[in-house]
């Protein structure tokens, strides 16, 4: 029997490690990650949860340290955010490159200067050419459901890759929502124990990572690409499994009231909550408006956008990341340049907003909406728009 | 040579090559002697950590490889992280009793610039949370696959790529960083200096730094003819050397007690030392004469540890 508690996001992610049994958490703290690691610790020093736990020096090497006991077949996790997570940087490549499927929380947060510590995705959106999977939750259950599947996705042995499941800084990590945690026999027959084919092992030296010449270099890439591509197919059955086992389906792009709805609004993350409420303000006063959120951002889900957009004349993506001197924010950049092709007649308006934590109310939402209908008819001065920006 | 060879001899050292022939190390190079002879102690229950550097390229290009143990290259800075990963996930494997229990030498095998420089902070982190692991640094004094730029373990004088002979400096202008020190004031178990030259006395010290609990750190003077410029057929001569002339002395901090493994009645002139190498061949007798007397003092300090420490 699952039993309903109430937790915030960090315990949320701390609570699937812990469920998922992992062999290794290597971590180092950071605003807002500390919740997950110090509850992770917690576990370990009770003896609630058979891991090794390694508190080093810096989040490379909290990556490095992942990497190296994926190497040696044990189930791996850690959490950061924000400059430790640009800190991992360099590991991330490795990680994914290596078919390390280490799963990793993102606590969301702005990156200095000037100095901050509250959520958007510039962090995130760095990532997008790394090869992880990323998942970005709306709500806590997500947070606990996201990494307990991305397990069971990454370690897939058609898949291999790491799982980034990305949760805001404080309005998920530190804010309290139920949760539904199910029965540890459950999540056992859901996740096999983990056994990945090529660890390190003296019985069959093999050797890793060696130089590749140009002979060869882009075969590999080739290869990684449609590796991560094709690990959307693995994420949809694993979703439909876990949907089966624990009563809750998961899709790349979630659709809210999109029944005949000519405008769109696309949002990530827990915002996406708020942004609901305004759908349903709208439609309460006959708006033909929908919302689409994006869970699966890596690999991206283009299928699953063409579909949901089928019907619609004007999407609206609204983005917590500033592309500085780019295109707009990474979503609505790429969302525009997915659809460029596809759909003649859709127009496609990026707005940039809630940077670092700003709050954005129902009404800011179905203002945004009304702006970029605005845009959509007599078009803008700007490639895309800021939201609630002073002076 | 109190305590030396003990357990190897020229006739007990196994036959077997754990780093194959064909690799494409430089001819002389003491990084390739240094490994062949590690590998020749730790056996095949070994796995290998080796950042970038020579090492990346030497010893393997795909499809070929020269390690005949399970070896992975890592990052620049990170092979200490690494390995502390890979020491930990078979640690737990084995305490969950996923896998059979069994010693496994976990090593990372890293440069100078990887171990002085960028790796500091993962190095300083793996040896102070305890890890089961052996670090040993093969130090030519300078980033030599990149083409001889200078680290913070190139020597004072010693002309490379960035510290080049020039109208107003001449060769490196600071001290070589002392990392066996630095490594010894963690206070973990073992820490030594070898090199080459001393094949036995280094395949001893492979040997404890694998056996004994906790992380040992080995700090190899590994000679690199192409980079000091040096006859390739004067590398076993020149690591001689550089312990004759008290350059760099062969000792071990074993659990803080300190014993000098080589220990001359009377030290060569560092003149000996300095002359054989091209990137030493721009020195005044005033700037050798400045060598001499820090290579005195530096002696003198670490023969005052000995004694202390014995005490």
């Amino acid at each position: 029997m699952s039993r309903r508690v109430a937790l915030e996001g960090s315990f949320a992610a701390a609570e699937a490690a812990k469920m998922a049994d992992v062999d290794i958490v290597a971590a180092y703290p950071i605003t807002p990650q500390t919740h997950i690691v110090e509850r992770l610790a917690e576990m370990v020093a009770n003896g609630e949860l058979k891991a090794g736990y390694i508190p080093v020096d810096s989040e490379h090497s909290a990556m490095s340290a992942c990497s190296g006991a994926s190497a040696a077949g044990a189930r791996t996790f850690t959490a950061t955010a924000s400059q430790g997570f640009f800190l991992m940087h360099e590991v991330l490549y490795w990680v994914s490159a290596m078919n390390q499927p280490v799963v990793m929380a993102v606590c969301n947060r702005a990156v200095a200067p000037p100095q901050n510590i509250w959520a958007d995705y510039s962090d995130a959106m760095t990532a997008r050419d790394t090869g992880w999977i990323q998942l970005f939750a709306v709500n806590n259950q997500e947070v606990f459901d996201f990494i307990l599947s991305g397990f069971r996705i990454g370690e897939d042995a058609r898949v291999l890759l790491p799982v980034m499941v990305h949760l805001d800084g404080f309005t998920l990590t530190h804010v309290i929502e139920p949760v539904i945690l199910p029965e540890q026999e459950e999540v056992d027959r859901f996740l096999p124990k983990y056994q990945h084919p090529f660890v390190l092992n003296p019985d069959k030296p093999m050797s890793y990572a060696v130089i590749s010449s140009p002979d060869i270099y882009s075969e590999t890439k080739k290869a990684q690409d449609v590796n991560l591509r094709q690990s959307k197919e693995v994420a949809l059955q694993v979703w439909n499994e876990f949907g089966d086992v624990f009563g809750r389906y998961y899709l790349p792009i979630d659709r809210y009231r999109c029944e005949g709805a000519k405008t769109l609004l696309m949002t990530m993350g827990s915002l996406s909550e708020t942004a609901k409420v305004a759908i349903d303000r709208k439609r309460a006063r006959g708006e033909d408006v929908g919302l689409i959120i994006l869970h699966l951002w890596r690999p991206f889900p283009f299928e699953e956008l063409y579909q949901a957009v089928e019907d619609a004349e004007l999407l609206i993506v609204f983005d917590r990341c500033i592309s500085l001197g780019g295109p707009g924010g990474p979503p609505f950049s790429e969302v525009r340049s997915a659809l460029f092709d596809r759909r003649k007649d859709i127009k496609v308006v990026g707005l940039v907003g809630a940077l670092c934590g700003r709050n954005l109310s129902v009404e800011q939402f179905e203002e945004m909406i009304d702006r970029g209908r605005e845009i959509a008819e007599k078009g803008s001065k700007e490639i895309f728009e800021t939201i609630g920006i002073r002076g | 040579m109190e305590g030396g060879f003990i357990k190897f001899g020229k006739n007990l050292v196994t036959k077997d090559e754990l780093l194959s022939f064909g690799h494409r190390a430089c001819l002389g190079c003491g990084l390739a002697v240094t490994i062949r002879l590690a590998l020749k102690v730790l056996g095949k229950d070994t796995i290998v950590g080796t950042p970038a550097g020579c090492w990346s390229g030497v010893g393997s290009m795909y499809p070929d490889t020269a390690w005949r143990v399970p070896w992975t290259q890592t990052l620049f800075e990170n092979s200490a992280a690494v390995m502390s990963g890979v020491e930990s996930g078979y640690r737990i494997l084995m305490e969950k009793g996923r896998i059979p229990q069994r010693k496994i030498n976990c090593v990372a095998i890293a440069g100078d610039g990887a171990t002085n420089d960028i790796g500091v902070s993962a190095l300083s982190g793996a040896l102070e949370r305890g890890h089961d692991f052996l670090y040993i640094c093969l130090d030519n004094e300078a980033y030599m696959n990149t083409g001889i730029q200078r680290s913070s373990a190139t020597p004072y004088g010693a002309s490379t790529t960035t510290t080049p002979v020039g109208k107003f400096t001449a060769g490196q202008t600071t001290q070589k960083k002392n990392m066996i020190e630095i490594v010894a004031a963690h206070d973990i178990p073992y820490v030594a200096s070898a090199c080459p030259s001393y094949p036995f006395d280094l395949m001893n010290k492979v040997r404890k730094g694998a056996d004994i609990k906790g992380p040992a750190y080995i700090h190899v003077l590994a000679p690199c003819p192409t980079g000091w410029r040096l006859p390739t057929d004067l590398t076993i001569n020149i690591g001689r050397l550089a312990v004759e002339t008290g350059v760099f002395p062969l000792y071990e901090v074993e659990y803080g007690r300190y014993k000098l493994n080589v220990d001359r009645p009377k030290l060569k002139p560092v003149e000996e030392y300095l002359k054989p190498q091209g990137r030493f061949r721009h020195l005044s007798e005033r700037e050798i004469e400045k060598i001499q007397k820090r290579v005195n003092e530096q002696y003198a300090k670490l023969k005052a540890k000995v004694t202390a420490s014995a005490a």
